[in-house]
């Protein structure tokens, strides 16, 4: 019944309008995006975003959880990019412990990192061009998401909510032939860009689709919230990766792509070439990782130890046996971590009381931010566009409502 | 409980470009400051968060454009109970910045900044729906996360994380 009020809180301005209610169930919404439209016509007069079908409290059940239970809910809340996600919350936690993290440890977080980048932009891609109805790319899109979630389940035991970075590192070391099988699809992948690249960037269906529509300038973008590929889609040269480097990306040669044309065949053209710098990224990562070394900080308190060591000696049981029943206690503080998700910024702010559990959580989601540029990119447009529109800010409402 | 840690002392702070220039413009506006993990944050007195918000966006010497993030913590039982966070980013500048404004749990209200930045509103009404602290000048300050006829303010420590059964 509730629902029905926000229907009434957008009646038609005049004789000539109508309200056309699209999801939340539609295929489009990408998930459950519920749009209030003001239709005259063909046109789009108003816009009304409706979110929340798909709040779980996620920032008020971390206030129960200890630190460690806490990474398996961040995988939950971006479910197309779970390391990003872990990664930004890790390096909260970390911050606030003063925790120094081994070299190997911070070059497969940066790999994995990058990897499920290229993961989000699949999605991203092979979804988007479907809305506008180019199909094919979107199986050829999946086929390399699945081997990517073939890889990460390799190494975490799962496809999607991997949960493998830890406070303090990584969970375990990845398993035989695990780097071999990343090197095989990085070498192959500029070639599957290319493919991509070959059914979109020439097609003159899909630039007439997108090329002028859905144009916002630097400031519009700004000042609404958006970030991330949004921005430099724009003409903001903005990464947070390169601008205030996190987790050794100052170690990474990269290009940050940024385009001019402020539509959403630039956001295209941005998130594409973002698909061959991650690749670089990942090459890098994978030729400058130490062979051996520990992938776990030295932090007995924090970190558990290694299973062997565990069985074998009495004070690493005693710290597996605290770690697991009590957590472990963070000093009291609060820090701000963000870091470039695909989406844009996403920013960890966590609040430590001293106990072994967060006093607050609170995520900073890009998706939820960028969700304000719909409305403005869309009133004017067709209706028709919409369908791109929703495509071109890559929304994921996990992230959305949490 | 408030947190007492990191440096507190105004005067050896006051080089921070942020603080240097809040204080330059009123200087009974800022009532605490902290620097603890390499972050800044600033109280700000409830009455003038949005001017000095304004100031710091467009004074040469700080341009915090960007507003990231808007949210709230709930000391509860403590007094006063309320804290509304604003992170702001320059970017120009590779800077970031953390303001706080206090507020008390009865009626708790502060002044939006929606016409400074169109993109706090979500953030708002997020703070709002959860928390239940309104933002005086924000034009559609509804639930957003939760159903319109939703009873109380989830996010508050009062509130059972299972919720009322």
């Amino acid at each position: 019944m509730a629902h029905m009020n926000y229907v009434a809180s957008l009646e038609p301005g005049a004789d000539r309008t109508m309200i056309l209610n699209m999801g939340p169930q539609h295929p489009s919404t990408h998930g459950v995006l519920r749009l209030l439209l003001e239709i005259d016509g063909e046109a789009v007069v108003r816009m009304m975003p409706d979110v929340g079908y798909l709040h779980t409290g996620i920032e008020k059940t971390y206030e129960a959880k200890f630190y460690q239970q806490c990474i398996p809910l961040a995988d939950r809340m971006d479910y197309l990019a779970p390391f990003s996600n872990e990664l930004g919350f890790c390096l909260a936690v970390e911050k606030l412990l003063g925790l120094e993290i081994p070299k190997r440890a911070v070059w497969m977080r940066v790999l994995l990192t990058e990897l499920t980048r290229i993961n989000s932009h699949l999605v991203w891609l092979g979804t988007h061009a479907m809305d506008i109805g180019a199909m094919t790319v979107f199986l050829y899109c999946f086929r390399e998401r699945e081997e990517l979630l073939k890889i990460f389940e390799a190494i975490g035991g799962q496809r999607m909510f991997t949960s493998y970075f830890r406070v303090g590192g990584l969970a375990m070391e990845p398993p035989l032939g695990w780097f071999e099988r990343v090197r095989k699809f990085i070498d192959a992948f500029p070639e599957n860009v290319d493919e991509y690249e070959g059914l979109l960037t020439g097609n003159p269906i899909f630039i007439n689709r997108l090329k002028g529509v859905g144009a916002m300038t630097a400031e519009q973008v700004a000042a609404l919230g958006g970030s991330g590929p949004l921005l430099r889609a724009s003409g903001v040269d903005w990464d947070l990766r390169r601008d205030m480097p996190y987790c050794g990306y100052e170690n990474f040669q990269f290009r940050v792509p940024v385009e001019h044309g402020c539509d959403i065949w630039a956001r295209y053209l941005v998130r594409v070439a973002e698909l061959r710098e991650s690749q670089k990224i990942c090459k890098q990562a994978l030729e400058g990782m130490p062979e051996n070394g520990p992938i776990k900080a030295d932090a007995p308190k924090i970190v558990l130890p290694d299973r062997e060591r565990m069985k074998t000696q009495m004070e690493s049981l005693i710290y597996h046996f605290k770690i697991v029943t009590e957590g472990f206690t963070v000093p009291a503080g609060e820090v701000y971590q963000a870091i470039e998700s695909p989406r844009g910024e996403i920013g960890f702010y966590v609040v430590s009381d001293g106990t072994a559990k967060p006093y607050r959580v609170h995520v900073r989601a890009p998706s939820f931010a960028n969700l304000q540029l719909l409305p403005s990119m869309c009133e004017g447009m067709l209706l028709a566009d919409v369908v791109a529109a929703i495509g071109s800010i890559d929304i994921v409402l996990g992230d959305v409502d949490r | 409980m408030a947190l007492e840690q990191g440096v507190t002392d105004i005067e050896q702070l006051k080089d921070h470009p942020a603080l240097a220039r809040l204080l330059a413009w009123r200087r009974d506006a800022v009532e605490k400051v902290r620097w603890d993990r390499n972050e800044l944050s600033i109280w700000v007195d409830r009455g003038s968060i949005r001017e000095a918000c304004a100031v710091l966006r467009d004074d040469p010497t700080t341009q915090y454009n960007f507003l990231a993030d808007i949210t709230c913590v709930d000391w509860f039982p403590s007094a006063p109970r309320f804290e509304v966070i604003y992170h702001l980013l320059s970017m120009s500048r590779k800077e970031r910045v953390r303001l706080k404004v206090a507020l008390s749990g009865d009626d708790p209200n502060v002044e939006s900044l929606m016409s400074l930045w169109p993109g706090a509103d979500l953030f708002e009404r997020e703070v709002f729906d959860l928390f239940g602290v309104r933002f005086q000048g924000h034009t559609n300050l509804r639930r957003i996360m939760m159903p319109e006829d939703w009873e109380g303010h989830p996010l508050r420590k009062d509130y059972p994380v299972e919720g009322y059964r």
